[in-house]
């Protein structure tokens, strides 16, 4: 949590007019800066908006998108959409779990990879899919990822 | 006019590299100071061969396909001649296109997709752009939705209610605070087509808002578009700004008096969301479950105010329909289901990608004729349509005209125009289970049945892929399929039992074979079939044995290898790492 990406939760929390709808933007707020909805930052939110604490919390277990726990520096989303799925998802979740030694929702202890399973990230033609945190790769076969999985940490380790 | 180079950056052309070429380009014409114009454009449509490249020159217009840094070159250059060069045209002007995708679609919805830069209001505006909206201040609100209910257009979400009657609903309500939302939140796995029209034409759902905002009275419009879409976040951002600052959108649209503004939430990822009653909530700022109906949200929607709620491809067909006349989009389609459908064509087809094609096409057309059909070797078996809330219509019903009424005669729904093509080596038990386990992991949680019974649905299924069916097992399905649509509040409910149905209709002796036999017929359930190795094939590179997590494969070096099926756990690791295709499934 370095002070500048703080700051850009802070910066939302302070313009904020303090609504029950700006609740779920200020949680994005802080996951977008810290990676994770820390416990700190739901009392922030409940402080500026004035919806319980424990309200927000449902609210943060309600959606997908909120994660109670820190994430890896890259986020893998393998795609388990229908098209994505009939052409072999589950053989992809395989290699990745044994390249990385992760299973879905995990992290690994150098806080490098987390593993999420997604429902579709929209490019079924290209079936199957990985997202590796913004950038989209297609039509992968197993031995695909574990290329690129060896190639994202030669980067991270260069970096 | 100089020449001018198009790169389709849509998501897809993006993942399959297109960015790498858009640079290459980019470098290219500043290194050498080409007379060449770069540009981006949205989702051509043709996805299969993605990255895409056009190339535009004296009013002509020649498409690259499967376009790589190099070639992009190649391109910049005017090499056009070159044979390495030719063999990746794909189209050109005359419509002559090498496979024919593109030669039986009408286009409405995606008529400027893949066509203009959608960061340029300037072609916008060049390709008719907002010309609907200077028609519509001069006409009355209520000619307008005359307009949109003599076109016949049906919301194109899924549910089909007309348009036109739900802006009356709207209208109709005292006047004051009113908002127009447009749903994006496409979250039916197998679908992509509300991504690509918000990637490719951001500026025509802003028309389509604003129209609407001006027919029903209400000067707010949100559009709520899932978080997984980072990019057509950021295009609809640009494009909001771009109109404000044009006067399309803000106070005082061109001078007519009237007002309208739209701002964007992001959805937090949750699949109900895409029911109106919980989008609502969920902009609200709570948990995003659905509530009873009525009041309606015409009536009573967002904080409480009267809200018409549209999706994405429903706003951008607007702008054409009040262009073009409503009569001549009724012209196109069937008796009840007019004009064109956006489909998002996936699955084990040849050729994917985004088509647009008249109502009353039939599935096989759109299948064989535009997908180019099953991979060769396969069997076309069936399409599942309207992603979880759908079902599985068989090949053998693929002469169906598709409107609304025929594809909701089938026990699927037409939907927000997932279809996902699926063939031989697909297990249709398994396609029941994957959608159930995808709603019964959205469902909300409120009604008791969609809960628990989409649970226990989901328990029954995994036991009959797992070899362990009982034969009561179908008509455990069945009873609790009814029960399951019939007491749930919302449409994630009402329909998630629907793949289950009309897989159990269409392919009951698929559900028998795992239950009666222990059998999966399509090779795909992996407890019921076992790993083999084709000593004709196999070289004995030991691959395989080295990949095998349980010891099951044994064998000497450069001889074939055999599994020992006692202790093979069924993974797919050795399929997986195999050069030579020497394992299969039997």
């Amino acid at each position: 949590m370095t002070q500048q990406t703080g700051n850009s939760f802070a910066r939302a929390l302070w313009r904020t007019e303090g609504r029950q709808g700006d609740v779920i933007p200020l949680l994005q707020a802080a996951q977008e800066a810290y990676g994770y909805v820390p416990e700190r930052a739901m009392e922030e939110i409940a402080g500026v908006t004035g919806v319980p604490v424990s309200e927000i919390y449902g609210i943060v277990t309600f959606y997908k998108q909120f994660r109670l726990t820190p994430r890896g520096r890259y986020v893998l989303k393998l795609c388990d959409g229908t098209a994505c799925h009939v052409n072999g998802s589950q053989d992809l979740e395989v290699a990745i779990e044994d390249a990385l030694k992760i299973k879905r929702g995990e992290t690994d202890t150098e806080l490098l990879f987390t593993l999420e399973v997604v429902n579709c990230v929209g490019c079924c033609s290209l079936a199957p899919v990985i997202m590796v945190n913004d950038e989209t790769h297609g039509t992968l076969t197993p031995r695909k990822v574990t290329t690129l999985l060896k190639k994202t940490r030669t980067e991270a380790k260069s970096s | 006019m100089s020449r001018q180079l198009v790169v389709g950056t849509a998501t897809c052309g993006v993942a399959a590299g297109a960015n790498k070429v858009l640079a290459r380009l980019q470098q290219v014409v500043a290194e050498k100071e080409l007379d060449v114009q770069v540009t981006e454009t949205g989702c051509i449509g043709l996805c299969y061969r993605e990255p895409l490249l056009e190339v535009r020159e004296n009013g002509v217009r020649r498409l690259y396909a499967d376009v790589t840094p190099e070639l992009g070159e190649k391109l910049a250059l005017g090499e056009e001649s070159d044979p390495v060069v030719a063999k990746h045209l794909l189209r050109t002007d005359d419509g002559a296109d090498a496979d024919g995708t593109l030669r039986h679609q009408k286009r409405i919805v995606l008529l400027r997709c893949g066509f203009i830069d959608p960061g340029s209001l300037q072609q916008y505006l060049d390709t008719r752009g907002y010309q609907a909206l200077r028609k519509v201040l001069r006409m009355k609100p209520a000619e307008v939705i005359d307009e949109v209910l003599r076109s016949g257009l049906r919301g194109r979400g899924g549910g089909g209610f007309p348009t036109g009657k739900k802006w009356q609903f709207v209208a109709a309500q005292p006047p004051g605070e009113k908002y127009v939302i447009c749903n994006a939140d496409e979250g039916d796995p197998g679908a992509f087509m509300d991504r690509s029209v918000l990637e490719g034409d951001p500026f025509s759902v802003l028309e389509g808002m604003t129209l609407c905002g001006y027919a029903v009275g209400a000067d707010h419009g949100i559009v709520y578009c899932r978080a997984e879409y980072p990019k057509a976040l950021v295009r609809l951002r640009a494009a909001i700004e771009m109109a404000r600052e044009a006067g399309y959108l803000g106070e005082n649209i061109l001078g007519s008096g009237y007002s309208f503004d739209v701002h964007i939430k992001e959805g937090a990822g949750a699949f109900v969301c895409g029911e109106e009653t919980a989008l609502m909530a969920s902009i609200e700022g709570r948990r995003g479950m659905p509530r009873f109906r009525p009041p309606f949200p015409a009536v009573s929607g967002l904080w409480s105010r009267p809200t018409n709620i549209n999706n994405v491809e429903t706003f951008a067909n607007l702008s054409w329909i009040l262009l073009e006349g409503g009569a001549a989009f009724a012209a196109m389609g069937t008796e009840r289901s007019k004009g064109t459908k956006v489909f998002a064509l996936a699955g084990k087809v040849q050729r994917g990608g985004l088509v647009e094609i008249p109502m009353g096409m039939p599935i096989r057309q759109l299948v064989m004729e535009i997908g180019g059909g099953v991979a060769e070797g396969r069997t076309f078996k069936a399409v599942q349509m309207g992603g979880p809330s759908g079902g599985c219509i068989p090949a053998s019903m693929s002469d169906l005209p598709i409107d609304y009424e025929n594809i909701t005669a089938t026990g699927a729904i037409m939907g927000s125009g997932g279809m996902v093509v699926l063939d031989d080596t697909t297990c249709m038990v398994e396609v029941a289970r994957y959608f159930l386990s995808f709603t019964q992991a959205e469902s909300c949680g409120k009604c008791t049945f969609c809960r628990i019974g989409t649970k226990r649905m989901l328990e029954i299924l995994e036991r009959i892929t797992a070899g362990h069916g009982e034969p009561e097992d179908i008509d455990r399905l069945l009873d609790l399929g009814q029960k399951v649509k019939q007491s749930s509040l919302c449409g994630l409910g009402q329909t998630a039992p629907n793949p289950v149905l009309t897989t159990v209709k269409y392919f009951r002796e698929e559900y028998e074979a795992h239950i009666r036999d222990k059998r999966c017929p399509a090779h795909s359930c992996n407890a019921l079939v076992n790993y083999v190795i084709d000593p004709e094939k196999c070289n004995g590179c030991t691959l395989c044995a080295k990949a095998c997590p349980s010891g099951a494969i044994v064998g000497e070096r450069k001889k074939p290898h055999t599994i020992s099926l006692e202790k093979c756990i069924k993974c797919g690791r050795c399929i997986a790492t195999c050069n030579q295709g020497a394992i299969a499934k039997v």
